[in-house]
């Protein structure tokens, strides 16, 4: 019992009909009052909102009011809301107020997290229109078609090299950087590409990956291609040859998620007691036996949070492949065949299956976290 | 005498690990370095030669042109400055004595021959900042390609994406974790029915692949008529954003000493007014972490953007991702791209990754 308020005094036992009514009236009233004007203002909100988006103004003027409509409708939500939940009496205004503070929150994750999951579950055993059940025929697809045993091959792929290679290397910088000077200067550059989207890694990597054809007097302009010619070598389209360029993308991705493994591994690192590796280097432990034998086993729930944390991601990657292959040459995923079945071939079942698949992949994470929770958190 | 030993095996492994950092750290750098050169180059010159030319390095520079007369009989064995080759020698380049090279310029017909000579070329390049000033803007541009003709076209407005991208990412931001902070004190510290599972139940959305929303949430906006407009990816991201940001700032909210809210509401204060001027500031840390966090992850985002904005008020990502797709040789234009997209989230993220860390080590559950 967080919030103790002084009890309300019910209306005296006075008990005629006519203040009860009354009163039951007005509150009723109120209740309604309260449900509505909220509504109303949004509805104002959004049609002022929409209103506005069809107005010819200048782009830059737009995204001003739409930056403060927004954020100002929220709150405006909110006092408004607030405001009439407290005119009721206290008794009701009591009940109520919880739900002014995490009603929205819980109405929009319903209405785009919880909802959907079952929503998805029924247009996945529905045809591609949602009009007629099929059965289980999108699961077969799902489950059987080459199509997605590519997909599924090449996931297999990004989970294991990828994670393997970000958090193996996020390790060894972690480890090494924190013997140096220089430390800050060596993380911040591996943590740089965190800030960098994946359709703008994707340009970079292109960048490096690009193949001119053969010709004479032709200079490579892309790097791999430069090194590779340099090296006596003749240059490819790398991005056209399976099964390599699943490599050549899921580089991109360890480029990218290194620095995330790093930055959280060395925190942990940093907590390893100082004298537990003193004593082992006295014992005459090489720096190579400490770490395994003091260092990892130290953090290993921080490795296991970094692993599944990177494990989630290689499942659900998807801009990558869109922007560098599109999923052609053997390089598809999960993900981009699930947005090709929906938005290009718009079959919503098969969409659906598909996202019911990622959605039972994750269903251990989510089993453990919410194990986890409860573990952490027993009587609230 | 044992201590002067480890110092000096210390010493020794010191200058491995910076070795071996200093690698990786080049390795890491050298990606975005080609991109921020290629930028400022000239179209022509991108097409032409690798953008690390624009360091010093040997190469061949054309010293002279020769126009063979008439006279001279292509077919066979013919001479030029001395040397004797036949035409398909001479187009694979010949060496003469003193180091020159001797290169034929096309085909048969052009009786031309470049003469030329190794030499070390220094920063002799120009820069430009054109590539920039032609994807930011939505008017006609025209540049030259390889072959130096010239090719006109419509920019790509990426001025204009910039903009969305704000209009998109910054109440992107603040909405979400307004909500968010609303709810969360709600779970820490107010009583009502289903409170526990309801939080568990946010939990276990942690992680759901926001795949299973498009579909449906998409149908929902076409029905609306919220498909294409800001307001509609705004609630969007906030949907998708919430279970972070409550799970995150419950448990920042969580935290604070119960003493200081009783004696609040001993003094007669409202929960709206200990949550505007008690909670609100207490939690200024976790709210900036998570903003930073949610920043660059909207600004970053693509599939999103994709799906319930498209085309019509196109963010950074999509523009950028559409000019892969519809001109994926234009390297000046794509590079120069990448580059606006970037600058914006490499301030925030360089300026205050202390904060993001922050966030990051906490929302280390969600992926």
């Amino acid at each position: 019992m967080s919030v103790v308020e002084a009890k309300t005094p019910t209306p005296d036992g006075n008990n005629s009909i006519n203040k009860i009514l009354t009163w039951f009236g007005t509150t009723l009233g109120q209740i309604l009052v309260s449900i509505f004007v909220p509504a109303l203002t949004f509805l104002v909100l959004w049609q002022g909102y929409l209103f506005l988006q069809r107005a010819q103004a200048p782009q830059i003027v737009q995204v001003l009011v739409a930056i403060v409509w927004g954020v100002g409708g929220v709150a405006l939500l909110y006092v408004v809301t607030n405001w009439l939940v407290m005119k009721l009496p206290k008794r009701v205004s009591r009940v109520l107020q919880p739900f002014v503070f995490v009603g929205p929150a819980v109405a929009i994750m319903a209405w785009f997290l919880a909802i959907p999951v079952f929503r998805s579950l029924i247009a996945s055993f529905r045809n591609y229109l949602g009009t007629e059940w099929v059965g289980f025929e999108n699961y077969k697809f799902a489950f059987t078609d080459p199509r997605m045993l590519e997909t599924f091959r090449n996931n297999l792929l990004w989970l294991i090299f990828g994670t393997a290679f970000s958090v193996g290397l996020g390790l060894l910088i972690a480890t090494l950087a924190d013997r140096t000077k220089a430390e800050v200067i060596y993380k911040s550059i591996i943590f740089t590409p965190m800030a960098i989207s994946f359709v703008g890694a994707g340009v970079i990597w292109k960048f490096i990956y690009t193949y001119k054809g053969t010709g004479v007097g032709i200079q490579e302009i892309g790097l791999l291609n430069a090194i590779v010619t340099a090296l006596g070598g003749a240059p490819q389209p790398w991005l056209n040859l399976p099964p390599w360029n699943n490599f050549l993308l899921i580089i991109i991705m360890i480029w990218l998620q290194t620095g995330y493994a790093m930055v959280i591994l060395s925190s942990a690192i940093k907590g390893v007691p100082a004298e537990l590796l003193e004593a082992a280097r006295i014992d005459g432990a090489t720096e190579i036996k400490a770490f395994f034998s003091i260092i990892v086993p130290y953090i290993q729930g921080t490795l296991l949070t970094v692993t599944t944390t990177i494990v989630i991601f290689s499942l659900k990657t998807f801009d990558i492949v869109r922007v560098m292959t599109g999923g052609n040459n053997g390089t598809n995923v999960i993900a981009n065949e699930f947005y090709l079945q929906s938005f290009t071939y718009t079959d919503a079942g098969k969409a659906s299956a598909i996202a019911i698949v990622l959605l039972l992949l994750v269903t251990p994470i989510i089993f453990y976290n919410v194990s986890q929770f409860n573990k952490s958190r027993r009587g609230f | 005498m044992a201590k002067k030993t480890l110092k000096t095996a210390k010493q020794k492994s010191t200058f491995w690990n910076n070795f071996i950092l200093i690698i990786i750290c080049i390795i890491w750098l050298v990606p975005i370095l080609g991109i921020l050169i290629t930028s400022f180059r000239p179209s022509e010159e991108i097409f032409r030669s690798g953008w690390w030319n624009v360091f010093p390095h040997k190469e061949n520079v054309e010293v002279e042109r020769i126009v063979l007369p008439e006279s001279v009989d292509l077919d066979g064995s013919f001479e030029i400055l001395g040397k004797t080759a036949t035409f398909e020698e001479f187009r694979n380049t010949v060496e003469l004595d003193d180091g020159r090279l001797i290169t034929w310029y096309g085909n048969k017909r052009t009786r031309t021959a470049i003469i030329s000579e190794v030499r070390w070329v220094g920063f002799a390049t120009n820069l430009t900042l054109k590539n920039y000033s032609d994807v930011i803007g939505g008017k006609t541009i025209s540049y030259k390609n390889a072959e130096g003709q010239t090719i006109t076209r419509t920019g790509n407005n990426l001025g204009g994406a910039f903009l969305n991208s704000l209009a998109v990412s910054i109440p992107g931001t603040i909405i979400p974790i307004l909500i968010a902070a609303f709810a969360a004190f709600g779970f820490a510290w107010l009583e009502f029915p289903g409170r526990n599972t309801v939080f568990t139940i946010i939990v276990a959305l942690l992680v759901v692949p926001l795949q299973i929303a498009l579909v449906p949430v998409l149908k929902d906006y076409v029905n609306m008529g919220l498909n294409g407009t800001f307001l509609g990816i705004w609630l969007a991201h906030t949907g998708f954003g919430l279970p972070l940001a409550t799970y995150l700032l419950f448990n920042y909210i969580s935290t604070i000493p119960r003493e200081l809210l009783e004696s609040s509401y001993i003094d007669g204060a409202s929960n709206f007014t200990i949550f505007t001027k008690l909670i609100l500031p207490l939690s200024v840390p976790a709210l900036a972490s998570f903003a930073i966090f949610q920043f660059l992850w909207l600004w970053n985002d693509y599939l999103v953007a994709l799906v319930f904005l498209g085309e019509k008020n196109q963010t950074v990502t999509i523009a950028v991702a559409r000019l892969v797709g519809e001109k994926g040789q234009d390297w000046h234009l794509m590079t120069s791209a990448a580059f606006v997209s970037m600058i914006l989230p490499l301030i925030v993220f360089l300026g205050l990754q202390r904060y993001f860390v922050r966030g990051m080590m906490a929302g280390s559950v969600k992926g």
